[in-house]
């Protein structure tokens, strides 16, 4: 008896937070599934199933691709930098050193300002007219002063630019999970393959960083989620341009769905990132697992 | 195999703080089997460190075979150590675990194979090779770690408490097969314990150190008969040697040495005792009390009593006891040193 | 732990940790820096180009700060974010730390899973749901109000802060509420008042965490908000800072710089804590 009273004091303390979730999340997932299959727009007031029409429409659209590939290549490219640059950078910060605090807490300044004045910040960084990265280069000779680049201006520049805010942006995150992961492994170790006679760079790559993989898993994982369904960076820096060259799918739907009126359009497009989602989703489980194993 | 020195070997984590370590001098002869015991803090691993290498020293010098080692990394001091958790690689399997000191040290491919083979029969793991870490027992763990040790035959071997993991049975097993396996490899070893048993069963000789300083190095037998001054004295043997103090001496006797007065032959020193509690403990019992009349009325004191001896004690019961002459140490008051024997007013 | 353990590096090593030190640090803050240096400098001269932007040509000016402060609403934007961040506080406690408690003792072997599962839900991004979200917003009445946000944010800070409080709930005793229940509390009142009081810190790590997301969250309130004066800071001072193609940056990064310093600090200090809650388990 004791035990089924505790049941259901169980269920009417986590019964609130499931229906929220549910209202907020669950059913809102849904109807994103049916927008995308119908013909819904601001204002309108039915609802009609147009099959895969929405679909057809997206993939037809040469901004779509562009935006799908775009999507890719920023979180790809995104992450291998973030995740080199991580290992570094923890560690650098591993040992205790004087001022290893104050280290850290510029490191990761990045992560915890809100992304959207970082990024506005980055915009002022490079701006076209007065950018101190140009300025900067100016005088170490690198470019020449009436031909500095236009960091947002220019396709290809300006994909660089998004790639870097973003990198800037996941790179503190990183750091400290990778952090946590080598603080996790015990001083034993490293200290036994020093005196079995592994230099400093093999028992990094031998043993240091395989007992790291599931750390690195979670980093990653997290890291790719992150930044390929943010909007903010895009949409502050260069609001998708020049010519859509840095348009990717969160912000498209942004655009086709709030601002173009579009909803079914746009969760069309926004239901192009569940895919992906899962797939994070199941490894995410998986690294789970393995960690309750070990 | 190599004699393993420090001088004046010194650790000193904070300023203006005792040192961890201080100005130790020690000569770890050829082949020796040597331990360091002492209770915890007392630096004994600190020490240990500073020799492989993996703690920097403030001054002093460590010279393995001859050569001043002070500077160089660990890898380069032809040492292998058995760390207190055996620090295997936890992602490798054992034959890996085996092989990687080999491949640091860049011994020839050809004779890996081989090498392995060797150290794994020696320690009789032929067949955990292809088991990862997690998958074996404490005492296989710690079988593995001395593979990885002995594998590449190193000039010396450091051991960091080894046996701590173990549970109280294996531990007395282990302790006599690591025993063994010294005579076997005969390769000079440094041994850290908190276990004065483990230090007197497996050491050739044992260095007693407490707050960073060396108290005595000596054998077994010379630590325990022939303390060098009170701390050695009371940290060796359980229960802990009675002291007295009268004027400048502190006269010291173990318990096992405060026997009925009944088994007295030639001079002994009478106490008369009232018991406070006893302990049966099958083999012996102790035998808690209070001395009765005279200068150390009142003092605690504590008696061993093998159980070959027939006589009964019970709480509140007084009896009289006597320590041999023979078996009194004389402790000077002032710096707690051992001297010779001296005058003591027992009255 | 002795500060400097651990086997001597080369001095090449030692080195390199200071250049990778030096060279990221400078890179990951300097944007911060470069905002503290733009708000107090004269738009004469952030706007002379044959200037160095690293020296103050001209005597630095509080004319930027005055600005923000008097004739935008920035204050109002700050206003209303602390004012939703409160109450998005409130509401994710509610929900999150009676739901954490049962996960972790009162469902058996389904808790975990479940716990998982909520986890899951926390992957599924602001992106995916706005859509929906504006038209639901919309059907309650609640466009271009606070309250559209104020419901909508718990729906990201509910299931990591049942994470989080779950690796907090376990590390706690079963026989602490097992001996307030034999000295005569229900398991309720035994949640309540021993339960609760212990996790302190893991519930004002809750509260920051929770805080800081909703400092942080620009899509929703890009969506849901149209009017000027019911902004937040993270949505008010990028878009709204700027009249046209007007940009103030002095204005514009000094409301960047004052926004982020504190939410940067206050998560700086729970750090470890969120971190724990990341790494699901992978590190021990």
């Amino acid at each position: 008896m004791a035990l089924r009273s505790s049941t259901r004091l169980g269920v009417a303390m986590f019964a609130p937070a499931l229906i929220y979730i549910a209202a907020v999340v669950g059913l809102p997932l849904c109807l994103a599934f049916l927008y995308s299959v119908g013909d819904v727009r601001v204002g309108s007031v039915g609802y009609h199933f147009v099959g895969l029409d929405n679909f057809r429409s997206v993939l037809r659209s040469p901004t779509f691709r562009r935006s799908l590939a775009n999507s890719f290549v920023f979180t790809i490219v995104t992450q291998l930098i973030v995740i080199v640059c991580a290992n570094l950078l923890a560690l650098a910060l591993r040992d205790r050193f004087r001022g290893r605090g104050f280290v850290r807490f510029l490191v990761l300044l990045p992560w915890v300002a809100p992304i959207s004045l970082g990024a506005i910040g980055w915009k002022w960084l490079l701006d076209s007219i007065y950018s101190v990265v140009n300025w900067v280069l100016v005088h170490l000779h690198l470019v020449r002063p009436f031909d500095a680049p236009m960091w947002l201006g220019e396709p290809r520049l300006a994909m660089a630019s998004v790639i870097l805010v973003h990198a800037w942006r996941m790179l503190p995150f990183s750091t400290v999970i990778l952090l946590a992961g080598l603080t996790s492994i015990p001083k034993d170790i490293p200290e036994a393959a020093a005196v079995d006679g592994a230099g400093f760079w093999r028992s990094y790559f031998r043993i240091v960083l395989p007992m790291m993989t599931p750390i690195i898993n979670v980093a990653v994982l997290f890291g790719v989620i992150f930044t390929f369904t943010d909007m903010t960076v895009v949409y502050i820096l260069t609001r998708g341009g020049p010519y859509d060259s840095t348009q990717v799918l969160p912000s498209l739907a942004f655009f086709t769905g709030i601002l173009g009126s579009d909803l079914s359009e746009g969760a069309a497009i926004s239901v192009f990132l569940v895919p992906i989602l899962a797939v994070i989703a199941i490894l995410m489980l998986r690294v789970a697992q393995k960690a309750e194993v070990v | 195999m190599a004699v393993v020195e420090t001088r004046k070997l010194t650790k000193v984590y904070a300023k203006a703080e005792l040192g961890a370590v201080n100005e130790v001098d020690l000569l770890v002869r050829e082949g020796e089997f040597l331990v360091f015991l002492g209770p915890s803090g007392s630096g004994k691993t600190t020490l240990l460190r500073m020799i492989a290498g993996l703690e920097e020293p403030t001054r002093g010098e460590v010279r393995i075979g001859g050569r001043d080692v002070t500077r160089l990394a660990p890898r380069d001091r032809g040492i292998a150590m058995v760390f207190q958790s055996y620090a295997l690689y936890p992602h490798l399997t054992v034959r890996k675990n085996i092989l990687f000191p080999l491949q640091a040290q860049k011994v020839p491919r050809a004779r890996h194979a081989e090498k392995v083979e060797w150290a794994s029969s020696l320690l009789g793991i032929g067949h955990l090779l292809e088991r990862r870490p997690r998958e074996l027992s404490g005492g296989e763990r710690q079988r593995v770690a001395l593979a990885r040790a002995i594998v590449r035959e190193p000039q010396v071997f450091l051991l960091d408490e080894p046996l701590s993991n173990l549970d109280a049975k294996l531990r007395a097993s282990a302790r006599e097969e690591l025993s063994r396996f010294h005579k076997r490899v005969g390769t000079t070893t440094i041994y850290v314990t908190h276990d004065q048993i483990e230090a007197m069963a497996m050491g050739d000789r044992v260095v007693v150190l407490a707050q960073g300083v060396v108290r005595q190095i000596g054998t077994p037998r010379e630590v325990y008969d022939q303390p060098a001054d009170t701390f050695v004295a009371t940290f060796l043997g359980s229960p802990p040697m009675n002291l007295m103090e009268a004027g400048e001496v502190i006269a010291g006797f173990r318990p096992e040495h405060l026997l009925p007065a009944s088994l007295a032959t030639g001079p002994a020193v009478p106490l008369r005792l009232r018991v406070a509690t006893v302990e049966y403990l099958g083999a012996e019992r102790i035998v808690y009390g209070v001395l009765l009349g005279g200068r150390f009325d009142g003092q605690k004191v504590v008696s061993r009593i093998p159980a070959t001896v027939p006589a009964a004690y019970a709480a509140d019961e007084t009896h009289d006891f006597v320590v041999p002459e023979d078996r009194l140490e004389f402790f000077e008051r002032a710096s707690g040193k051992r001297t010779g024997r001296r005058e003591f007013a027992w009255r | 732990m002795p500060a400097e353990r651990g086997p001597r590096r080369s001095r090449l090593t030692r080195a390199g940790r200071w250049v990778v030190l030096v060279g990221f640090a400078v890179a990951l803050a300097f944007p911060f820096l470069w905002m503290l240096v733009t708000s107090f400098k004269r738009t004469s001269d952030l706007y002379n180009t044959a200037n160095d932007p690293f020296l103050f040509n001209e005597p630095p000016t509080l004319a930027h700060l005055k600005l923000l402060f008097g004739e935008t609403l920035f204050l109002r934007w700050l206003a209303n974010t602390t004012a939703v961040g409160i109450l998005v506080v409130v509401l994710t406690l509610a929900l999150a730390v009676p739901a954490a408690y049962a996960l972790t003792r009162l469902t058996g072997r389904w808790g975990p899973r479940l716990g998982i599962g909520i986890f899951l839900t926390y992957l599924i991004p602001p992106t995916l749901l706005f859509i929906p979200l504006s038209r639901l917003v919309a059907r309650l009445g609640l466009q271009d109000s606070l309250w559209s946000i104020i419901l909508v944010y718990p729906s990201f800070t509910v299931p990591f802060s049942i994470w989080l409080l779950m690796g907090f709930f376990k590390s706690i005793p079963r026989e602490l509420e097992e001996a307030g229940m034999v000295d005569g509390l229900t398991r309720f009142q035994a949640f309540l008042r021993l339960v609760v009081p212990i996790s302190v810190s893991g519930i004002l790590t809750v509260v920051i965490f929770t805080f800081t997301l909703v400092t942080q969250e620009f899509v929703y309130a890009l969506t849901f908000i149209s009017s000027e004066a019911h902004q937040t800071v993270g949505v008010g001072v990028p878009i709204y800072l700027v009249r046209g193609d007007v940009y103030y940056w002095g204005s514009l990064m000094a409301a960047c710089l004052i926004t982020s310093v504190p939410i940067a600090i206050l998560y700086n200090v729970f750090l470890d804590r969120f971190i724990a809650g990341f790494t699901v388990g992978a590190v021990k």
